[in-house]
């Protein structure tokens, strides 16, 4: 496998919008609520009633064509598309197709050797979301709940520009950080909110065109959709080259099993039947709300990534990963404030020790048990000298664990940083006089050794020496 | 309209046609097709699709507030089967 073969990967991904009442009326849209308790009649399609676009939904779709540099149109028109589902109450979902709000944009990706991708978005096109079918528990029945039906979704298709799953999941992720940044999605993948399904061919390398795609529905994690694309471009390899030929189908992932399988027949090819829905006008949106809506548009992944590595000094990599969020970055930018340090000791804490912490407790930045200028306190002792960075260690997690300040925790414990140089050559003195061995396999030669003389002396301070100070002291003497 | 062409249709349709209703769905839709084939002799260069039939017209939007309140009670009392607030269907399985 591999070398012979390229992946084509196109992303459709569903965000769903985060205004307060649905799409088309004027239910809530809040999650968790009990059964039902949120689809009137316009959602539960009742004869006669009428669907009245949320104008906030709109904004929100213009937000993010804008963001992504596409071609908001003046003129769009909503259509039905139609199949049967019982989470589906009118046998029609309400989507665009010939005609949507954005086309035609792009967004780069950041790849792991470095480089940059530009990955196409053909359009993103404003739809409602449909009901929820529950099947446990219920025996011969299905159970239907409708609060989801007629929330706003903004779907958003990628050309098929990506080759690989690496690629799908950092595009993936771009998309995610973007709609946060737009407050237009709160991008939460376990509730359901932002959803991804993926269209993935193979092709012989050098082929101009492309494969038989499998469409593989609804994963809910990165990991997920990584494990899902792996799988199912060795599943067509396989299949190709023992002589069999890829149909075009939908598929679904097993996370249990780690394998996608088969969700329809081919014979039951998608019909649609998309046509304008006479219940609603075409959409018009005029250009001075598109220049309103520009003006209200926050600093973007991209350009904030770029000013932190400009005005912090900080390495492409590192920008990226400070501004996967909005949160991330303004706490990040909080911390070289307060201190007025050292911005590059900064970004290590926090996606160091910080991250890790947040990590191990599942917490996101925003519930961080450790407030930026707390962690500025901390590294202030780091920058004048006062612990080393393997104390601050220590303290951090005392930090973390009481929400005590750091300087009180250093006092508390005795972590001064010992830098009187005198302390530190008595101590080097006893270590030397411990170990004459040593002491005189080193001075016949075997330099390797200076490192466990470091070692020693930092062990006789439980790590309180100054490490450089150690370093210099202890070339000088044993030069002597 | 060939045989398979109806099949096609009734299924999409969830229609369950019995042998004696094909051919006359075959024959009435036939008729319908014709008529709206019509349309297709029409010239139609330079004239931009049209979405609705209200020419000038653009869709009215509505703020973003919740106006509804629940009532699935009320809702639920036409549904054939309700259990634990939810709607209940022959089993789906996918």
């Amino acid at each position: 496998m591999g070398s012979d073969w390229e992946t084509v990967i196109g992303l459709e991904i569903h965000a769903q919008l985060a205004t307060r009442s649905k799409i088309f009326s004027g239910s809530p849209t809040a999650y968790g609520a009990p059964p039902n308790t949120q689809a009137n009649l316009v959602d539960l399609g009742y004869p006669g009633v009428l669907p009245v676009l949320n104008a906030e939904a709109v904004r929100m779709a213009i937000k993010f064509g804008l963001a992504i540099g596409a071609r908001i149109a003046t003129h769009s028109v909503f259509a039905r598309k139609n199949y049967f589902y019982p989470d589906l109450p009118k046998g029609y979902q309400i989507s665009q197709y010939e005609l949507p709000i954005v086309a035609h944009g792009a967004l780069e990706i950041l790849l792991d050797d470095g480089a940059r991708k530009r990955v196409g978005i053909t359009r993103a096109h404003l739809e409602e979301d449909a009901g929820k079918s529950l099947h446990e528990g219920l025996a011969r029945w299905t159970g239907i709940d409708l609060n989801r039906a007629g929330t706003p979704l903004l779907e958003i298709v990628s050309e098929p520009d990506l080759r690989s799953a690496r690629e799908a999941i950092a595009y993936m992720k771009k998309v995610h950080t973007l709609v946060r940044y737009l407050e237009i999605c709160d991008g939460n993948m376990q509730e359901g909110s932002f959803r991804c399904d993926a269209n993935v061919s193979v092709r012989r390398r050098g082929a101009t065109q492309l494969g038989t795609r499998a469409e593989i529905k609804n994963v809910n994690s990165f990991r997920f959709v990584e494990r899902a694309i792996q799988y199912e471009v060795a599943r067509q390899i396989e299949l190709i080259e023992s002589g069999g030929k890829v149909v075009q189908e939908t598929r679904l992932y097993d996370p249990d099993r780690g394998e996608t399988r088969s969700m329809r027949t081919k014979e039951e090819a998608n019909d649609y039947r998309y046509f304008p829905d006479p219940d609603l006008l075409p959409l018009a949106v005029p250009r001075s709300l598109i220049e309103e809506v520009g003006r209200s548009l926050p600093e973007l992944p991209d350009q904030k990534a770029e000013r932190l590595a400009s005005q912090y000094g900080l390495t492409e990599y590192d920008a990226s990963v400070l501004t996967a969020s909005r949160e991330l970055a303004s706490y990040y930018e909080e911390v070289v404030r307060e201190t007025r340090g050292d911005p590059k000791l900064a970004a290590n804490w926090v996606m160091g020790e910080l991250a890790a912490a947040l990590n191990r407790d599942g917490l996101d930045i925003g519930r961080s048990r450790l407030p930026p200028a707390g962690l500025a306190r901390l590294l202030a002792r780091i920058a004048d000298a006062t612990i080393s960075g393997k104390i601050a260690k220590e303290v951090f997690e005392a930090m973390w664990a009481s929400g005590r300040d750091a300087d009180a925790i250093i006092a508390e414990r005795g972590l001064t940083q010992i830098t009187d140089t005198s302390a530190i050559e008595r101590v080097i003195e006893e270590v030397l006089a411990k170990n004459p061995g040593q002491l005189a396999e080193y001075r016949s030669g075997k330099d390797k050794l200076f490192g466990f003389f470091v070692g020693q002396v930092m062990k006789a301070t439980q790590g309180k020496a100054n490490p450089g100070q150690v370093n210099e002291l202890l070339r000088r003497k044993l030069s002597s | 309209m060939q045989r398979a062409e109806i099949e096609t249709i009734a299924y999409l349709a969830r229609l369950d046609l019995t042998e004696a209703e094909i051919p006359v769905y075959q024959a009435s839709l036939a008729r319908i097709l014709e008529l709206a084939g019509e349309l297709n002799r029409a010239d139609v260069a330079g004239v931009a699709p049209m979405a609705h039939p209200l020419p000038g017209l653009a869709q009215r939007l509505r703020a973003d507030e919740v106006t509804e309140r629940d009532a699935h009670e009320r809702y639920q009392l036409n549904a054939p089967r309700v259990e634990a607030g939810l709607y209940l269907v022959p089993k789906v399985i996918e």
